[in-house]
């Protein structure tokens, strides 16, 4: 299967595999830093003194900064660069627009990046989750936005290929929907057209429901179903093995792509949002439990016959550990969905917790599957520099990434039992503070978690720059396959 | 690429005959146990649709088998654990508190209501124990600014001090720095007195002058002896507990543009009833008259 006919002919058309260096080395920056202010903004929560600092270091001011380094910086950096690289090939077509286009989506979305970072510390923010940048750099995104769109789809156009493969369908589907959910989100008069600040046209519960229409959909649409596409190529390739069931990819495509939609008032239940609303989004949360699981279906028995492959291939490994966390995380979330369940778990550590299995277990750890995979070949390596380091990366995010979930479950958990606990004179038992102190330990337990995860993307980085400049992986035929080649001696 | 159908040897399944970059699919029908609980959850998706509020109709909205109200359910929930108590704190409301402190059953319910209510809305100035922090007084001291009886209390509860309330306790030291009452040299012989009131002073050092000052300009709201005044709120200066610190800077810096804090008026947050319990709560903290 290695020398396919595909291959022979894909290996004819020169595509542009500089902007996917670039987004490659993109994702490695915005991970350490969007990972490393994350660690900082849990000591902060564990030792509240870190916040006496400058007022640009409080966590109000750098918690969004982390959260767009890692979502959008680190997340979309690995997306858009992946997503260049697998339409290419499986396409047959080089990407569309040329260089120049290529680069303005590059430099495009990382200067949007670091402007919204900047204005985060100077204190500019719209308030809302997962959408802070105030409008010129909403503006400014769309445009970049819209460049990607005609890159993406005028390459899937001009394919060679008689049909388009699953990956881009999941990659197009998240291209399309983010534009619909950043622009109608976002939409908002400015309060004069030389000033950082504007108000949202919405206004009480409606502004609400579409900030979680919206913030819900950016679960689905950014964190979810393009990294399926990912998970779509990079298995199959990484295993040699063909994908499990097509009919399965197309039924769970269409299902998540009409159910995600529905689900976001379940972030409002319990809120003045009305009683209706809040039955939609739990029904269709719940109805969106097969359709995230097909994706897992897909990628775990895809694997078949080539189990084996992941005692010797270190992408491979964090490739299928991440489909197992995205099982896990689709599951919890339909059950955290439900109305009484979230009686207990809304506003609780617990949504940290269920945020960051699906963050780091299955985000982050698919998309260092993908880079193990890709910088190898894209730099033109006969393989990676260590597997021994990338054994120790794997193992140390692993443990990070359980010591961070379990201790924010037993402190969600413990949050809501002590929140809701009444004694027998029809009084709170405990106050908001005591329920501070009690889940204090699991705090530090957490950013510990966050440390250990921290120092894994650092071990790879190390051993990624090792690929590329070592002489010992110099020695590499034109092959360019996509078979990982064993590492030199080791 | 010409379609070409191949059976997998691993799986018997058949791929499609589509291959992209070298990738193939297998054409394997859908695993029967998902189909059966995607259905299961889309029949449970129905069912809530039936029983709860769903589908909007103009200005109605279908309201379901169960005639589900999430309102309606969290006031009843609310009014269950009321219910437990509501009769007692009527009493507590309407009795004197000589009466409550007689009555076991009304204490005990009385400050269990003071604690939470205290921890959930007192403690972020006043400390988990009501020992204070700089700039908020201490409430388990003998040392009161306005009072420590239950009364007293219950009014600075009430009505607040230097808040919005017309009723609120209000008093203000004169900016003696600020507004040149005093010279700095002056304002540095009152400070001198003043830690010599309650032992801070070097030993052998010339208070004369600043007592002098003192009884000019201080001790009308402060005391003759530093003993402090309820009618003004004015702290006891002769004294171990101190409200911004006990050092000469402090002193110095307090004399010369003075601090005053706000407490808020309670009565916009809590019933009356409730806000006798707190003054329970409070005054069994160690400090009460």
């Amino acid at each position: 299967m290695a020398e396919s006919a595909g291959y022979v002919a894909a290996s004819a058309i020169r595509y542009n595999d500089d902007v996917v260096k670039k987004f490659v080395i993109a994702t490695m920056f915005w991970g350490i830093v969007g990972m490393a202010v994350g660690v900082f903004i849990a000591a902060e929560l564990a030792w509240p003194s870190l916040n006496f600092w400058p007022p640009y270091l409080n966590f109000g001011r750098i918690r969004p900064v982390h959260t767009s380094a890692v979502i959008f910086a680190f997340g979309g950096s690995a997306l858009l660069g992946t997503s260049f690289h697998v339409v290419q090939r499986t396409c047959r077509a080089r990407l569309f627009g040329g260089t120049a286009l290529a680069n303005f989506i590059f430099w495009g979305y990382q200067f949007f990046i670091v402007m919204a970072a900047l204005s985060y510390v100077l204190g500019f923010s719209k308030s809302r989750e997962y959408a802070e940048p105030e409008w010129h750099l909403d503006v400014w995104l769309v445009i970049v936005w819209v460049a990607y769109l005609i890159a993406f789809t005028g390459t899937v156009l001009r394919r060679t290929e008689p049909h388009i493969y699953v990956a881009n369908w999941f990659y197009l589907s998240f291209i399309i929907t983010i534009a619909m959910l950043v622009i109608v989100n976002n939409l908002a008069i400015p309060v004069s057209i030389y000033a950082a600040k504007s108000y949202s046209v919405f206004s009480g519960a409606q502004d609400a429901l579409v900030q979680w229409w919206y913030g819900h959909n950016a679960v689905g649409f950014f964190l979810t179903v393009p990294f399926l596409g990912m998970m779509y190529y990079f298995i199959p390739k990484a295993a040699n093995r063909p994908i499990y069931s097509y009919r399965l990819s197309i039924v769970h495509f269409w299902s998540l792509i009409f159910i995600y939609i529905w689900a976001g008032p379940h972030h409002l239940h319990w809120t003045a949002l009305p009683d209706w609303t809040q039955t939609v989004g739990e029904a269709f949360s719940v109805m969106l439990w097969m359709p995230s699981w097909g994706g897992m279906i897909n990628g775990l028995m895809t694997l078949s016959g080539a189990w084996d492959k992941l005692r010797t291939d270190p992408g491979l490994r964090f490739s299928v550990t991440s489909v197992g966390f995205y099982g896990m995380a689709t599951f919890e979330g339909p059950v955290m969905s439900v109305r009484t369940v979230n009686a207990l778990s809304h506003y609780t550590d617990w949504g940290i917790g269920h945020v960051h299995s699906g963050s780091l277990g299955w985000v982050a750890m698919i998309s260092f599957g993908a880079i193990y995979y890709l910088v190898p070949n894209l730099w033109g390596r006969s393989g990676l520099y260590s597997h021994r380091l990338a054994a120790w990366h794997y193992w140390i995010s692993t443990l990070g990434i359980v010591l961070y979930i379990s201790a924010m479950w037993v402190a969600g958990i413990m949050e809501g039992l002590m929140w809701r606990a009444y004694d027998t004179q029809g009084f709170l038992q405990y106050s908001f503070i005591e329920s501070i102190n009690a889940v204090h330990p699991l705090f530090i337990i957490r950013w510990l978690g966050g440390v250990f995860f921290l120092a894994g993307i650092l071990i790879m980085a190390y051993n990624l720059i090792m690929t590329v400049r070592s002489p010992r992986t110099a020695a590499r035929a034109t092959d360019i396959s996509g078979l990982p080649l064993p590492a030199v001696g080791d | 690429m010409p379609t070409k159908i191949e059976k997998d040897s691993v799986t018997g399944h058949e791929t499609t005959g589509h291959e992209w970059d070298g990738i193939r699919e297998l054409n394997t029908p859908l695993p029967k146990w998902w189909v059966y609980v995607y259905i299961a959850t889309v029949i449970w998706g129905i069912g809530m649709f039936v029983l709860y509020p769903a589908i909007p109709l103009g200005s109605w909205v279908t309201p379901g088998i169960l005639g589900y109200s999430s309102r309606a359910d969290a006031i009843a929930g609310v009014k269950e654990m009321a219910a437990l108590h509501t009769t007692q704190m009527q009493e507590i409301g309407q009795k004197s508190f000589a009466e409550i402190e007689k009555n076991h059953d009304l204490m005990e319910v009385a400050l269990t209501a003071g604690r939470i209510t205290f921890a959930n809305n007192c403690q972020p100035c006043h400390g988990p124990n009501g020992e204070g922090r700089v700039g908020y007084p201490a409430l388990d001291t003998d040392v009161w600014r306005w009072g420590g009886s239950i009364e007293a209390i219950q009014q600075t509860i009430t009505d607040g001090i230097r808040s919005n309330d017309p009723d609120a306790r209000n008093s203000q030291m004169p900016n003696f720095g600020g507004d040149k009452l005093l010279t700095p040299d002056q304002i540095n012989q009152v400070a001198d007195y003043v830690i010599s009131l309650y032992g801070k002073a070097k030993p052998n050092a010339a208070t004369d002058a600043g007592a002098k000052l003192f009884a000019d300009n201080c001790a009308p709201c402060h005391g003759a002896k530093g003993e402090g005044s309820r009618e003004v709120g004015a702290p006891p200066l002769a004294s171990h507990v101190h409200l911004y610190g006990d050092s000469r800077e402090v002193v110095v810096a307090q004399i010369t543009h003075p601090r005053m804090g706000v407490m808020p008026n309670w009565n916009k947050r809590l019933s009356p009833a409730m806000i006798k319990a707190v003054a329970l709560y409070v005054h069994s903290l160690g400090g009460g008259e």
